[in-house]
């Protein structure tokens, strides 16, 4: 917990973006989690993609579960609009947000306690449903609020802080994103701003269910040695795929990149992906080889990250239901009471 | 950029901007947290001891602290240190029992000070405890200098001055008044152990135009005009005043003729209003008693009628600027302009005037006809002989011949017991974790936007009927600590343990200022622009901190740090520490500690 108030006064030559708002106009309350706490980074990676992408904060829906993740909505966007639903349950509440009101940004938030065990469900069909929305996922591989057990997503052999090694296999939410039919899938580090910052820019301006899974360190309970989530570990063991540029709008790439290393992926929206090729052989688009490619490093301990993958021209729940284009809220009496001849053809094709 | 070092103790020293720009160093948050506190005693004491005067000073300083002050750059206005320090002095109780006693045991060494004003007292107050025999030589019946003479009663009480005067005349110094020194030579005869000069720059500047001698008996010269007044020799001028200059002496000038029938005064000034010397507080002091300024005006003749004065007029001039930058003042070519006018009072300048020292004993002058005088250790080059305040380099200020006496004293106290007066001893640091527990730190940390307070004034028709009704009234306990919280902390640092940081970046996202960046090492100008938010204030220094993990420095763009402390409170491995920084700036009496320590 901090008592100190975050003073008002910032930078006098801080940056203002094209709605005259700095970085600061997109924070929220000064966060309660534990000082260093991986998820707090996460949460000024999320400050600073919207910040960067000149989002309207009152376009924002953040909505989350239970947990330390789960909090964290409460420290950005603190004039967007927030819901903190139950326990595992921020993907259908996002569902059932994201139909009523398509013309939102969805931030889903929550943890690994929250996605892969209680609400691993969940997570699943809103998913495989391909619901319009970014999917966070701040991951430290221990439950923090109950003093550090094991998580679902804690590695098989690793250490607790109290010395006892895990013997249960870890769930790999990319790999099962992957699997599902997520169209943008990402994993990147709390510790890493320079390459998580994009990513969340990408996601957000992606149309379909993008996954990121972001490895959060415990600084309470899980930054020790024997641990695969601590700031050490993930550090020495961290194998980028690649590094993004999001460029939005009709600006075009200026950016001097070598021949060769480089990638565009534009998205729906016209937004475009500079991908800076780490590992040369990696190929975003295709799904299967992204699958085997994260296996083959678990099994060699190395945590994959960059943007894994990506379907520029996935389509979202909205477009598989047929959904109208208006958000429910803009409709009036006349379209939601069509009459009793349109109530007659509806009876009638079911009969 | 290599790794800061902190222990240099300069650097933390120009973290704390107003100590800093301040000439005596004086501790600035240290005194304004006591005085936040209630402790004004306190704050007095730690004021005396630096600066000499702090009730003289809260009321006249020029102030280089306020300019500086951090508070100006993430807010318009600095804060009020100098009224703050009035503060410490008016609500004060009696601090006579904590002053230093004279010492039954003299040390047997003579010094003789010319001149009672700021520069010779700071000199025997340092001095004088340490035993020394200190006798000061005035002209005028009572000790002060141009404090006395020159500063109005209704900016500076008499009470006041003769307050802090005699805390000083009380240490047991010898105070010989009515006493004008005519000779070095003869001085130098009595066998005094050393001399320090400071006499001031006692002659005002005269303006050689047509019409001087004419019109001589309304033409006044501004400082001595302004110690006749200060003595009641003078207490009434004409309805209509010019003065003409535009520095402090000038607007002392104006606003004494408003008070002494003048009911049309105005200040004419050569250059542009905005490059006047005067400060601007005191500009703004003028003109609300509706003294207007006219300005680019060079006056060329003083207008006459039968020995009467009748007027002044002046050349119309622009500023234009040279090819080098320089600015020139050139005719306009308009139609020069007159105003008339009953008196006026020439305030173009000080000058220094050393007609009572024989060129022949010893003290080189240079082209300027000034002695030549070393600039750390005062010495001319006389060995006995020590300068200082307005005497040593010309007009100055207050602080500054204070600051010029404590080192003047460290050197007249080296001189004395043979040893190099160019060994400076160095001032004592000491730097104290303000941590106290789990959230818990030993300041007011919670910075929030808050605009200056302004000093209450006396009523204007009241202050105008009386030249000793002392226009401001202070402020009052209420508004000082209002004011004090104003503070920003700023010898309370940041300090960074590069070995102890985990690289979570908890402090870079807290940071309100976005002051603190992790980032691969460069040069400091690559650097400068690689940070969270641009460092372009150069005069600020980056704070470098390695021994991190990743190869990455901790790069902290000092300019605008708010000493929040919230890196140290969200720093989860103490990497991050906010330790208060004090620096004891070396007087006489310490230097001579250590150079009883260091013989034993």
């Amino acid at each position: 917990m901090t008592y100190v108030v975050k003073p008002k006064f910032h930078h006098p030559e801080l940056p203002k973006n094209d709605l005259g708002y700095t970085h600061r106009d997109y924070e929220g309350k000064i966060s309660t989690l534990c000082a260093g706490c991986g998820h707090d980074s996460i949460t000024g990676a999320i400050i600073e993609a919207c910040f960067k992408l000149a989002i309207e904060p009152h376009r924002v829906a953040k909505i989350s579960g239970i947990g330390c993740s789960s909090k964290t909505p409460d420290y950005f966007l603190g004039n967007s609009h927030g819901f903190n639903s139950v326990h595992g349950r921020m993907p259908s509440v996002l569902t059932g947000a994201n139909l009523a009101n398509r013309d939102l940004i969805y931030l889903g938030v929550s943890g690994d306690g929250d996605s892969a065990s209680i609400g691993f469900g969940q997570f699943a069909h809103s998913i495989r449903r391909g619901v319009n929305m970014t999917y966070i996922v701040e991951n430290n591989g221990v439950y923090g609020l109950t003093k550090g057990q094991f998580s679902a997503t804690a590695d098989r052999g690793s250490k607790s802080k109290r010395g006892v090694t895990n013997t249960d296999s870890a769930i790999d939410l990319v790999g099962i994103a992957l699997q599902l039919g997520a169209s943008f899938v990402a994993r990147s580090f709390s510790g890493d701003k320079t390459q998580l910052v994009p990513i969340i820019e990408a996601a957000i301006k992606h149309n379909g269910a993008s996954f990121i899974d972001v490895i959060s360190p415990c600084v309470a309970f899980n930054n020790h040695t024997g641990s695969t989530k601590s700031f050490d570990y993930v550090r020495e063991h961290n194998e980028a795929v690649n590094r993004l540029d999001v460029i939005t709008g009709r600006a075009p790439i200026t950016v001097d990149y070598a021949p060769g290393t480089v990638q565009v992926v534009e998205q729906h929206d016209g937004t475009k992906l500079a991908l800076r090729k780490v590992d040369a052989d990696y190929d975003v688009h295709d799904r299967l080889a992204a699958m085997a490619f994260l296996q083959k490093h678990a099994a060699k301990g190395q945590v994959v990250t960059g943007l894994l993958y990506v379907d520029a021209d996935a389509e979202d729940l909205h477009a598989h239901l047929n959904t109208v284009a208006a958000p429910l809220n803009t409709l009036g009496e006349k379209e939601l009471c069509p009459g009793t001849a349109a109530l007659e053809k509806i009876n009638a094709a079911l009969r | 950029m290599k790794p800061t070092d902190i222990s240099a103790p300069d650097y933390f020293h120009k973290v704390v901007d107003c100590q800093w720009a301040c000439p005596a160093h004086t501790p600035v948050p240290e005194y304004i947290r006591l005085i936040a506190a209630g402790r004004y005693s306190d704050a007095y004491m730690i004021n005396w001891e630096s600066n000499v005067f702090p009730g003289i000073l809260g009321r006249t300083c020029d102030r280089p602290c306020e300019p500086a002050c951090r508070r100006g750059r993430v807010e318009k206005e600095p804060v009020a240190i100098c009224r703050l320090k009035r503060v410490a002095a008016d609500f004060k109780d009696d601090i006579k029992s904590r002053l230093p006693k004279t010492p039954a045991l003299k040390n047997g060494k003579r010094i003789a000070l010319v001149g009672g004003g700021p520069a010779s007292l700071a000199v025997a107050r340092d001095l004088a405890p340490m035993g020394y025999e200190c006798v000061v030589f005035d002209q005028d019946a009572k000790s002060g200098g141009m404090m006395r003479t020159q500063i109005p009663k209704f900016r500076l009480p008499e009470s006041v001055i003769d307050e802090e005067c005699n805390y000083i005349l009380d240490l047991g110094i010898e105070f010989v008044g009515n006493k004008r020194i005519d000779s070095l030579k003869a001085l130098l005869a009595e066998n005094f152990d050393a001399i320090f000069v400071g006499c001031g720059a006692p002659r005002g500047r005269d303006l050689d135009i047509p019409g001087r001698k004419e019109a001589a008996n309304n033409i006044h010269i501004g400082i001595d005009w302004l110690s006749n007044v200060s003595f009641g020799h003078i207490n009434a001028i004409g309805k209509r005043v010019i003065v003409l200059g535009g520095g402090n002496t000038a607007m002392d000038c104006c606003r004494s003729s408003r008070r002494l029938g003048g009911e049309d005064v105005k200040v004419i000034v050569r250059s542009g209003f905005e490059e006047m010397k005067a400060s601007p507080w005191e500009k703004e002091d003028a003109l609300h008693e509706d003294i207007p300024i006219f300005n680019f005006l060079v006056p060329k003749e003083f207008t006459h009628d039968n020995g009467k004065l009748t007027g002044v007029t002046f050349e119309k001039v622009k500023a234009v600027r040279d090819a080098k930058g320089r600015r020139d003042l050139v005719p306009t070519g308009e139609p020069e302009q007159h105003f008339a006018c009953d008196d006026v009072l020439v305030a173009v300048g000080q000058e220094n005037a050393f007609p009572w020292i024989e060129r022949d004993v010893g003290i080189e002058f240079d082209k300027w006809d000034m002695p030549k005088v070393d600039s750390k250790t005062m010495a001319s080059t006389h060995p006995k002989v020590f300068f200082g305040g307005d005497a040593a380099f010309g007009p100055k200020n207050i602080i500054w011949a204070v600051a010029h006496g404590h080192e003047a004293a460290i050197s007249i106290d080296k001189f004395c017991h043979d040893e190099d007066i160019n060994d400076r001893p160095a001032p004592q640091v000491k730097v104290t974790s303000q941590k106290m527990g789990i959230h818990e730190w030993s300041y007011d940390n919670e910075i929030a936007p808050d605009k200056r307070y302004r000093v209450p004034h006396r009523d204007k028709v009241v202050a105008l009927r009386d030249i000793k009704a002392e226009v401001e009234l202070g402020y009052d306990v209420e508004l000082a600590l209002r004011e004090a919280e104003r503070c920003l902390n700023c010898d309370v640092q940041t300090v960074f343990a590069g070995q102890l940081c985990i690289e979570c970046d908890a402090c870079v996202d807290i940071c309100p200022m976005d002051c603190i960046t992790f980032t691969a090492n460069g040069e400091q100008a690559d650097l400068r622009t690689r940070l969270q938010a641009p460092a372009k204030n150069l005069t600020q220094d980056l704070y470098v901190g390695d021994s991190l993990k990743t190869g990455r420095v901790m790069v902290k763009d000092e300019d605008v740090c708010l000493h929040c402390g919230l890196c140290a409170e969200r720093c989860p491995t103490g990497a991050w520490d906010m330790q208060k920084y004090l620096i004891d700036m070396t007087h006489a009496e310490q230097a001579c500690q250590r150079h009883a320590r260091s013989a034993a």
